[in-house]
């Protein structure tokens, strides 16, 4: 399989005068063509900002990113200019955001909006556009005959295929989606995730779901990777990663979930909160609120374990599928 | 728990709202009944009346008609000051603990003005202590008595409204999505917190909550809304192992599970669900509904009890329950 992007050792900082916010702290990661990867963590753990600077849209100032490459397709991101990075954005690599309320311009029928993307990136006319568009909203499901409707017209679902339609107009090879459907309801849920992957499979498009949903990620993606404090802390397969879990935080995040098809009579959360990213603790990120925490995990950053592709952040080796040694 | 008393009983409540063009029914023609020490979790989509539900329960909406009856007595008809007394039993906890605490105020403060309004002790010291044993019981060190709102993450904003909420040892709580703003680990916390209370105190609840998952880990009995009716009714058990309307068994299987050795089938519900403005007669699922025949779209279901404390309302529960139909 041919990879398509590459993230190499990515850290990204927000830098205020009062402190500097370490958002991302080294991150990696590799896409195959076709390929589709989770992103899962919690508020505050650094997956959105590592789309953002996927995107090269890291707002700066305050965002820097102070080391690592971007490879898309060969080339390193961080090193073009802003003109060749415009032409990747939406034709090489599109992005889904969180909020299909506020991702529209209101006072512009989505008709309009959608023409104006195609038209924006490739040499045709506005009739050819707007066909485009149409085909396209057809194939998520948004009836041609409301192409001159107004976004608040559309229902929360509704909003959330436009903006899929907006970036999946020019063939992205890869495509972004940051919580696409945490905003709406579980049955919508299924319809649009639906979407999103039978275009993926249509297209053989690269797909990053940034989620804080394991299910989610389980249903829909090849491979996932658990997000903590700007970390990976541990990559895999889907099935590696649930069923034979490796880090203290991704067992964590497994054993604080109500399960649906389990009866569990305590959930067991995880103790404490997530660091100020300000002030980072020493040695490995999660040791205040682990379990297992020796002298050693609050002194030295832990090595990257693993094999076959699972790889994880711990000086230990915990569990065997998914139980305790 | 058989014979523990009946506590609240909702009698055909409905609510509706006045709106340009007719009404919108948010809450329409519910009944049911929670026993002492029950938790009873109202689960639905958004718009489906479940919060509003709750709000009309504490009549913070005035219901259009129908019955609340608390205690044996039918506070529907108490007057304003009746029903302040009796807020002293029936407490809420709200989804947003970032917009339901006082930027102002000091937790302590937050928390003992319940205890000022209804009067309950006499002197500064009193209030002072019960404040303290009130923190300690929802994991909240003492230290904290001075800090401001804006201090707290999310998981102890919400430990804050629930001190506030049980500060005059309320009966009876309405939890409005209380862990829906929460990370999951965080959200384990406060529900575990939330049972231990429950125990503790001997309190009953209505949780409210579009997460199928946390419902169904809090509850004893479990009612599925949709657009302001209820439409199935029954212990958790037999919501899960054995759903009588399709909109329930729809709605189970959309659940994103992280069970990778199973992939279970996927019910794709076609539509999205409809106006609740001036509804018409007939099966409000019937447009969603594969199932849906010309009864269902010309006479609305009523719930009723098709086996001990399962209740539903649908036409064709008869076939749903001998398993002859699929999805």
């Amino acid at each position: 399989m041919e990879s398509i992007l590459k993230v190499n050792n990515l850290h990204v900082h927000y830098v205020t005068d009062d402190e500097v916010v370490k958002a991302v702290n080294g991150i990696s990661f590799e896409l195959m063509k076709g390929e589709s990867i989770g992103l899962v963590g919690e508020t505050g753990a650094g997956k959105t900002t590592t789309a953002l600077s996927i995107m090269q849209l890291i707002p700066d100032p305050p965002g820097i990113i102070t080391e690592g490459e971007i490879i898309f397709e060969g080339k390193n991101m961080i090193f073009n200019t802003e003109k060749e990075n415009q032409k990747i954005r939406g034709n090489g690599i599109s992005m889904i955001f969180q909020d299909p309320m506020t991702a529209l311009n209101p006072i512009m029928t989505i008709g309009d909006q959608l023409t104006e993307v195609v038209l924006q990136h490739k040499k045709c006319s506005k009739s050819e556009a707007e066909k485009q568009v149409k085909e396209l909203l057809e194939t998520v499901g948004v009836k041609s005959d409301r192409f001159n409707d107004y976004p608040h017209q559309f229902s929360g679902g509704m909003k959330q295929r436009v903006v899929i339609t907006m970036a999946l107009l020019c063939n992205p090879d890869l495509l972004i989606a940051d919580e696409p459907t945490t905003a709406l309801d579980v049955t919508i849920q299924a319809q649009v995730l639906e979407i999103i992957m039978q275009l993926q499979k249509k297209f053989n498009m690269s797909l990053i779901l940034i989620t804080h949903d394991l299910g989610v990620v389980a249903e829909t993606c090849d491979r996932v990777a658990i997000v903590y404090a700007g970390e990976i802390v541990e990559i895999g397969t889907v099935e590696q990663v649930y069923l034979n879990t490796k880090h203290p935080y991704t067992k964590g995040l497994f054993d604080s979930i109500p399960k649906i098809d389990e009866d569990t009579e305590k959930l067991i959360p995880i103790e404490g909160q997530m660091p100020n990213m300000a002030k980072l603790p020493s040695g490995c990120y999660f040791h205040p609120r682990c379990k297992y925490c020796q002298e050693i995990c609050k002194k030295e950053a832990p090595p990257v374990r693993g094999e076959n592709g699972h790889t994880y952040r711990c000086h230990f080796d915990l569990f065997h599928e998914g139980k305790e040694k | 728990m058989n014979d523990a008393k009946t506590l609240l009983e909702v009698r055909n409540l409905k609510k509706y709202f006045a709106v340009p063009n007719g009404y919108l029914h948010a809450v329409d023609d519910v009944s049911f009944t929670i026993k002492e020490g029950e938790t009873l979790g109202i689960v639905g989509e958004s718009g489906c009346g479940k919060s509003t539900l709750g709000r009309v329960i504490l009549r913070l909406h005035e219901p259009t008609d129908g019955k609340i009856i608390y205690n044996n007595m039918d506070i529907t008809e108490f007057d304003k000051e009746e029903m302040r007394k009796m807020r002293q039993h029936m407490q809420i906890v709200f989804q947003d603990p970032y917009a339901s605490l006082n930027p102002r105020f000091t937790i302590a403060q937050i928390i003992e003005e319940p205890l000022k309004l209804h009067n309950i002790y006499k002197t500064e010291a009193e209030r002072r202590k019960r404040v303290e044993e009130l923190m300690d019981l929802v994991g909240l060190a003492k230290r904290m008595y001075n800090m401001y709102p804006h201090e707290f993450d999310g998981g102890r904003r919400q430990r804050v409204v629930i001190a506030r909420a049980l500060s005059i040892n309320p009966k009876f709580v309405v939890c409005d999505e209380p862990v829906s703003a929460l990370d999951v680990s965080v959200q384990a916390q406060i529900l575990n917190l939330m049972m231990d209370l429950q125990e503790k105190l001997g309190l009953t609840y209505i949780f409210i909550s579009h997460d199928l998952s946390v419902i169904k880990h809090i509850s004893d009995n479990i009612g599925v809304m949709y657009l302001g009716q209820m439409i199935e009714k029954a212990p958790k058990q037999d919501i899960f192992k054995n759903p009588l309307h399709p909109y329930t068994v729809a709605l189970l299987s959309a659940i994103p599970s992280t069970n990778v050795r199973e992939k279970k089938k996927k019910i794709i519900l076609k539509g999205e669900i409809s106006s609740p403005i001036n509804p018409k007669e007939g099966c409000r699922f019937s447009p969603r509904c594969p199932f849906a025949c010309d009864i269902c779209h010309q006479k609305t279901p009523v719930l009723q009890e098709v086996q001990p404390n399962h209740f539903v309302a649908c036409h064709r529960y008869q076939e749903m329950m001998e398993n002859k139909l699929h999805f």
